[in-house]
């Protein structure tokens, strides 16, 4: 069994009219086991930037803490809020310096420009190949499934209501199908104005 | 002179506060050639001598004004060769910022981090500190409005001491050439304006006569930075009586 697949989980975000969204499952588990049923891996970076990451447990904690001390220096050194694409270029350079021992973790980024507020989504492999598409990325155990119920359920220009039922179901469908993701979810809906965190009861089998 | 027992260690404070080998630096700076920088309201303008020393010198050849970015300039009065590793180091720094962020460097932050490359000489054992102060200018857009770009102009000197001007001279006849600044600055100048006065200030102190050959100037705008060819110099100064 690959190490990425060995605590389990899963990640998605999406694109929205003027905002963007971004989920997690609960599970934390060893191979088949499951341990807990509380590990959220989508961490705040700033106001309206979201970071999730899936994969090797320990490194989710180690990449967030190193990530979090790279963009807290840039915020302090130049004064100014760190811009989604920023964000994404510094954590690509990051992951590639380990190119050739790197972290098991597969992260996507959601969030609004603090200046323009456009949308932005971007995910990558293990050393920091970006992807930026124009519709959802995904990552984690269940990616295929992910990538099945986002090409079904996507619509371009989905206003924040619309958006959160499209994310919630692409996610709730595709962990059902997968032994080692779910037991619970969390949806954030990023909009101009304001940030939603709404938790999704699901089947904890 | 009390101060030559301290003038040999880099590191030792005389006895009145002063590091007297980095003044030695400053007066290597104020004995070299004039350097001008203004900022107009739409671009940055940069302007030295380069007078040579004899007539069979090519003069087109060897620049004093670098690119750092495409948008961000540099020129100094001082030492050549000291200001060559630090145009080095400046674009080293430059690209190692584009291939982390992905974006240009932003002008405030380079002159950060070449002011922190100076200071480090004045404190590292087996060096000495570098012999120019630097004039860097570019644009950037503004924090408040993205499409509007902001220029600006940074003196860096060789304590590793930053200043942004509105605009300034340095080198020899420095103090002459700010007082004329001083006198024709204003905050609405427009670039080609500004050029003329660049220009003006140098020949304020010029020995000799001025063509556009013994002179260099760059400009800033929102197109970026770059070095005027001896053509759209010698017609500047035609406008010059």
């Amino acid at each position: 069994m690959s190490i990425m697949a060995y605590n389990g989980g899963c990640i998605v975000a999406m694109k929205g009219k003027e905002c963007v969204a971004i989920a997690t499952d609960h599970r934390f588990g060893i191979q088949a086991q499951t341990i807990a049923t509380d590990f959220e891996k989508v961490f705040p970076i700033n106001k309206q930037m979201y970071l999730g990451l899936a994969g090797l447990q320990s490194d989710i904690i180690t990449v967030y803490k190193r990530l979090m001390f790279r963009k807290n220096l840039y915020e302090i050194r130049e004064n100014r809020v760190m811009q989604p694409e920023r964000f994404a270029a510094m954590l690509s350079s990051f992951l590639y310096e380990h190119r050739f021992g790197p972290y098991f973790i597969e992260p996507v980024i959601a969030g609004l420009d603090p200046k323009t507020f456009k949308p932005f989504i971007c995910n990558m492999d293990l050393i920091g190949c970006p992807n930026m598409p124009d519709d959802f990325v995904v990552g984690g155990t269940c990616e295929e499934q992910l990538f099945g119920m986002c090409e079904t359920l996507w619509r371009e220009n989905m206003e924040p209501d619309d958006l959160f039922e499209t994310i919630s179901q692409a996610m709730l469908n595709a962990f059902d199908r997968d032994a080692i993701s779910g037991w619970g979810a969390t949806v954030y809906i990023i909009e101009k104005d304001k940030t939603t965190v709404k938790t999704l009861k699901t089947r904890m089998d | 002179m009390a101060s030559e027992r301290y003038s040999f260690s880099l590191t030792t404070f005389s006895p009145s506060g002063k590091l007297v080998q980095i003044e030695y630096a400053l007066n290597a700076v104020s004995a070299g050639a004039s350097t001008v920088g203004i900022k107009a309201s739409n671009g940055i303008v940069i302007a030295t001598e380069n007078k040579q020393k004899s007539l069979l010198y090519d003069e087109n050849s060897v620049h004093k004004i670098e690119n750092i970015t495409d948008n961000i300039g540099i020129v100094y009065s001082g030492m050549g060769p000291d200001y060559r590793l630090l145009v080095r180091q400046a674009r080293k720094i430059a690209q190692n910022y584009y291939m982390i962020y992905n974006e240009s460097i932003p002008t405030s932050q380079l002159v950060q981090r070449i002011a922190g490359v100076m200071q480090e000489y004045t404190q590292s054992g087996g060096v000495r500190p570098f012999g120019v102060s630097l004039l860097i200018c570019g644009m950037e857009p503004s924090h408040i409005n993205n499409d509007e770009m902001i220029p600006l102009l940074f003196q860096c000197d060789p304590s590793g001491a930053y200043f942004a001007w509105k605009a300034t001279a340095m080198g020899k006849n420095s103090i002459n050439g700010k007082t004329f600044l001083e006198k024709r600055y204003t905050e609405d100048l427009e670039l080609d304006d500004a050029v003329h006065i660049a220009i003006l200030t140098l020949k304020e102190g010029f020995e000799g006569q001025m063509n556009e050959s013994n002179i260099e100037v760059g400009i800033c705008d929102s197109n970026g930075f770059h070095r005027l060819d001896p053509t759209t110099i010698k017609d500047y100064l035609a406008n010059i009586p």
